[in-house]
């Protein structure tokens, strides 16, 4: 597989939209290292899932690597150093997922000398362990999606080889403007890429993968698919897709490569697709390869309100005030600080939030231009024609404002994959985006009182069937009873009631 | 350091409602000129009027309401509904009734509805109904195009601009001097006693297919049209809806019985047929939501300015097709709800 | 114009007289109504409505007519979505207010283990042997409040949540 890869256009997307890329800033240099920083702080929450546990304790010295905290559930992720250190503190600090507000975190003060623990005895290659030794070797290593959502990976593989698969589909797109950590991931390191990419093939056996990746980045589709040609993988292709946001959403990349819709309100697997990000891939790599569990990742570090735009390689835990010192630092207009892409990243209200796994940006904005004020919908269907979901953006906000519940379902409202395409077009400039996630929650809130209902519906009639028994049960008795002592005939009556006397007296 | 907490997402939008209405204005331009250029200044006094009308009926409104009237008018959808009256009522119109339509499109039909998006009726179309209704006689005052016709008077400006403000023909010119029958008028009048459009067609006021005058103003407003298509403003369902209903049926008659039908081309190119389908029915507010709901919409609309012409009353249904049409937006709109990705058919029927 | 007030007129009493025949001789399916309506109340079963439960206050509404604002537990939410279901126009506010959402927490340390409370529980929500400590368990409760009454020791008490 060597040369450029051809255009696949087995699927089209409804909608989206062309956005400015704005990579261009952050891609004129290479990957630079950003130095440990002086303290570390690791949420224990980096993960979808309930949080890890920590198993250290404070005043421990640990070295990088070294597990910190373990999954408490099914669905969690480990978190190891990300550098040699004493863990001073486990305390609530400012974190990205909550907007700036405090979340637990394992504080380190590192000591420089970026120790690493007992190199791993050389596991076997993975090619000849079997899929699940595999899938467990991944869970210890902490890696979790790296595409924003941070879903525990191995948990992620394990249901999908539950699945009937046909395709593992590496996501390379990074369709967002201002974000490019996967484009220099796939120049720099798509050997680390490719490989991941077999280790997934492995551990799932499957035998068709795709390394996916806009049209927008000649360079790393040429460092794939020199990578792709030296290692001569068969099962392996490139695909090319067509630069349009939100063409990197999971349930659109699916249905681009393959043509396939993945069904309302369920996974990639359904449609028979695994879905990683390139990131993830190369960290499975990093991990199973070379022994290093997830500690540091790439983050595009960008914007008008930083000195100088680039991508860093970070360890997890590093302030993003570090970060953006090292890159130059704020300009004078710094206003807004993202974590994420400019549209589905969260805004936070400090710089103190740390590099988490789920980084891919930390984007740092002046003034953004007045949208003007908010008019009423004119019923253009500008929104509906963005939609890649094929919704009507005017009549879920038109009902979300109702609080009309069952309307919103029925015209999809938890279909709706929160992209934002449908605010930047909207010459009414309503904030779209921001009603649904408020009509979503209310949805959510009032399926749980449904639940709760149905619940207490069901032991309310359960316990009066008990009592209804009990009540039959008792009446039996006294059937028998009565029938017994009509049979003993009306001496034994007598002498009872003659007992009954004595025992009163 | 501290900042500044924003919402999702974090690029600025560049789409604005004022600037829709100025490109529909646009795209007017041409066909206004031509319009003046054949009829005389009679459009730009209507226009004015019109615009002061509705300027104020929005104004007022948005006073009683307590908002900001300046929020409501720097969004042009007030002009936007001038402009159309100003099309659609004869350009030899006093200022009271071009007033009285402005004033009830925009107070009535737009702000005691609700507003700008939710309005149920076209403003426009109904303010025309309403004058069409209660002034029968001046909206039956049509100039005929400059064509040689020696009895008759083609108004200088001052003229009509006399006539705009008083109501009264000045020069002691008669009604008949200064008006003559429409293209519509003629076919119907004609086939009433029972000509063949191919004589009709002879008369002076027809041109090559439609009227005289009227075909390049239909012309021009398509350009316009077609214009706001490209620039994305309007979107082609609608316009293609309103032709395919209108053209369909007439284009069937037409070839069944060319004797007593008039061509597609005549229906299309008179009247207002083809500032409806480019201009009055792609109202985004009344219209319907969905792609195939315009479409349905649209030759709704369509058929029933056929039907009225054919079997109704009225001589240009236009107005009244549109109307009908917007009550029945809210159950197309139920009907055609797009499919969502990832759901089957049968799951939307619900 | 005569003939037409007196078409129109004719054309609206038969009319009138059509729907009202419909309306009385072609009734809903009622029990099947009474289940929906039961799904729109928050089966809270505190008996608040004067109904001992949530389907008989259900049944009461469709059959005889009963109000439908007599559900504190359900909100105002709830009276219009039953006056939406039962086509019911003007639905006034509820007569009481709407009660916060609340649990019923025992004071162990004061529980005799009488079970009072526990047989007037519509839901099984408390647990407890005679003689034995009682609890409410927190998830199934509904804050119906009909527990707080029975109690001989007054140890509970109804904790918003």
């Amino acid at each position: 597989m060597s040369g450029p890869a051809a255009t696949y256009d087995l699927g089209k997307l409804h909608g989206g939209l062309r956005l400015p890329a704005r990579k261009s800033e952050s891609t004129a240099l290479p990957i630079q290292a950003a130095p440990v920083p002086e303290q570390l702080f690791l949420p224990i929450d980096q993960h979808a899932g309930e949080p890890a546990q920590p198993v250290v304790g404070i005043g421990e010295y640990v070295l990088k690597g070294q597990l910190l905290a373990e999954p408490a559930t099914m669905l969690g992720a480990p978190v190891h150093a990300s550098s040699s250190g004493t863990v001073v503190a486990v305390e609530p600090w400012p974190v990205a997922s909550r907007h700036g507000d405090a979340a637990p975190c394992i504080v380190i003060e590192c000591d420089g000398e970026d120790r690493a623990g007992e190199p791993r005895e050389k596991a076997a290659p993975y090619t000849e362990l079997p899929a699940n030794a595999v899938l467990q070797q991944i869970l210890r290593g902490g890696i979790v999606g790296l595409g924003g959502a941070a879903y525990p990976t191995a948990q992620k593989l394990m249901h999908a080889a539950s699945c009937e698969l046909d395709y593992l589909v590496l996501n390379g797109a990074e369709c967002e403007p201002y974000i490019s950590c996967d484009d220099m991931l796939m120049r720099e390191r798509a050997g680390a890429v490719v490989s991941g990419a077999q280790i997934l093939l492995h551990a799932l056996a499957l035998d068709t993968g795709y390394i996916v990746v806009e049209s927008d980045k000649p360079e790393a589709l040429r460092a794939l698919a020199a990578a792709m040609s030296a290692v001569g993988d068969e099962r392996l292709a490139l695909k090319q897709i067509p630069t349009i946001y939100p063409s990197g959403g999971e349930d659109q990349l699916v249905q681009l490569v393959t043509g396939r819709e993945v069904p309302a309100g369920g996974l990639p697997t359904d449609a028979g697709c695994l879905v990683q990000n390139v990131g993830t891939a190369a960290a499975i790599h990093d991990w199973l390869q070379d022994g290093e569990p997830l500690i540091s990742r790439i983050t595009t570090i960008t914007g008008d309100g930083i000195a100088t735009p680039m991508n860093v390689m970070a360890r997890i835990g590093t302030p993003v005030a570090d970060i953006a010192q090292f890159a130059g630092g704020y300009t004078g207009g710094a206003k807004h600080l993202v974590i994420g892409g400019p549209m589905t990243g969260r805004s936070v209200s400090t710089d103190r939030v740390p590099l988490v796994k789920a980084t891919n940006c930390i984007l740092v904005l002046s003034e953004l231009p007045a949208g003007g004020p908010e008019l009423p919908c004119i019923r253009c269907g500008d929104c509906a024609a963005v939609c890649p979901v094929q919704l009507q953006p005017q009549q879920l906000a038109w009902y979300a404002r109702a609080d009309n519940e069952g309307e919103l379902r029925r015209h999809g409202l938890t279909d709706c994959i929160e992209c934002g395409c449908c605010d930047l077009v909207c010459p009414s400039h309503i904030p779209l985006t921001h009603e649904f996630r408020v009509a979503k929650a209310r949805i959510r809130e009032l399926d749980d009182e449904k639940a709760r209902a149905e619940r207490a519906r069901r032991r309310y009639e359960a316990r009066n069937e008990r009592l209804q028994r009990e009540q039959r049960k008792r009446e039996e008795e006294l059937a028998r009873q009565k029938e017994r002592a009509r049979k003993a005939g009306p001496d034994a009556i007598a002498e009872i009631l003659k007992r009954s006397q004595r025992d009163e007296d | 350091m501290e900042f500044e907490r924003l919402e999702a997402p974090y690029l600025a939008p560049d789409a604005k409602v004022a600037r829709v209405m100025q490109q529909v204005l646009l795209a007017l331009v041409p066909a206004a000129l031509a319009h003046v250029w054949f009829f005389g200044p009679g459009l730009i006094f209507n226009l004015l009027i019109a615009a002061a009308a509705c300027a104020a009926g929005e104004a007022l409104m948005m006073r009683l309401r307590g908002r900001p009237p300046l929020r409501a008018l720097s969004d042009y959808s007030a002009l936007v509904t001038a402009a159309l009256l100003a099309f659609a009522l004869p350009s030899l119109t006093p200022w009271w009734v071009t007033a009285t339509a402005g004033l009830f499109a925009i107070i009535v039909a737009k702000h005691l509805y609700g507003g700008l998006g939710f309005n149920i009726f076209n403003p426009a179309m109904a303010g025309y109904v309403v004058v069409l209704v209660a002034f029968p006689m001046h909206l039956n005052l049509w100039v005929a195009p400059r064509m040689g016709d020696i009895d008759y008077q083609f108004l200088t400006t001052l003229q009509t601009l006399k006539y705009t403000l008083t109501g009264v023909l000045p020069d002691a010119l008669g009604y008949d001097q200064v008006s003559r029958a429409t293209p519509l008028d003629a076919m119907k009048a004609g086939l009433n006693d029972m000509r063949t459009p191919g004589e009709i067609r002879s008369l002076p006021i027809m041109g090559d297919f439609g009227g005289v005058g009227w075909e390049w103003i239909g012309n021009f407003i398509a350009i316009g049209g077609f214009w706001l298509m490209i620039r994305r403003v309007i979107r082609w369902h609608i316009p293609l809806g309103v032709g395919a209903g209108l053209l369909v049926p007439a284009g069937i008659m037409w070839l069944i019985s060319p004797g007593t039908e008039p061509s597609p081309g005549f229906h299309m190119f008179s009247g207002a047929a083809m500032l409806c389908a480019f201009f009055i029915a792609t109202d985004p507010v009344s219209a319907a939501a969905s792609p195939k709901g315009r479409l349905i919409y649209g030759a709704g609309i369509g058929f029933l300015i056929y039907a009225i012409r054919t079997w109704g009353a009225d001589v240009d249904g236009v107005a009244y097709a549109v109307l009908l049409m917007n009550m029945a937006v809210p159950a197309i709109d139920r009907i055609t709800r797009p499919r969502i990705v990832g759901h089957t058919k049968e799951e939307k029927a619900s | 114009m005569w003939p037409a007030i007196l078409t129109l007129t004719v054309l609206a009493l038969a009319a009138g007289l059509g729907l009202g025949f419909a309306a009385r001789k072609l009734p809903a399916d009622r029990s099947e109504l009474v289940g929906r309506v039961n799904d729109l109340l928050p089966q809270t079963q505190c008996a608040q409505c004067g109904y001992p439960g949530c389907r008989p206050y259900a049944a009461a509404i469709v059959e005889d007519n009963e109000a439908i604002n007599l559900c504190p537990p359900g909100g105002n939410d709830t009276v219009q979505r039953l006056a939406d279901l039962l086509g019911r126009t003007g639905s006034p506010p509820l007569a009481t207010g709407p009660a916060a959402p609340a649990v019923a927490v025992i004071d162990e340390s004061l529980c005799i283990g009488c079970t009072y409370c526990r047989a007037a529980c519509p839901v099984d929500a408390i647990v407890g042997a005679h003689q034995f400590m009682h609890t409410v368990i927190e998830q199934e409760c509904t804050g119906c409040e009909l527990c707080v009454a029975p109690c001989p020791v007054d140890c509970i008490t109804m904790v918003t949540t």
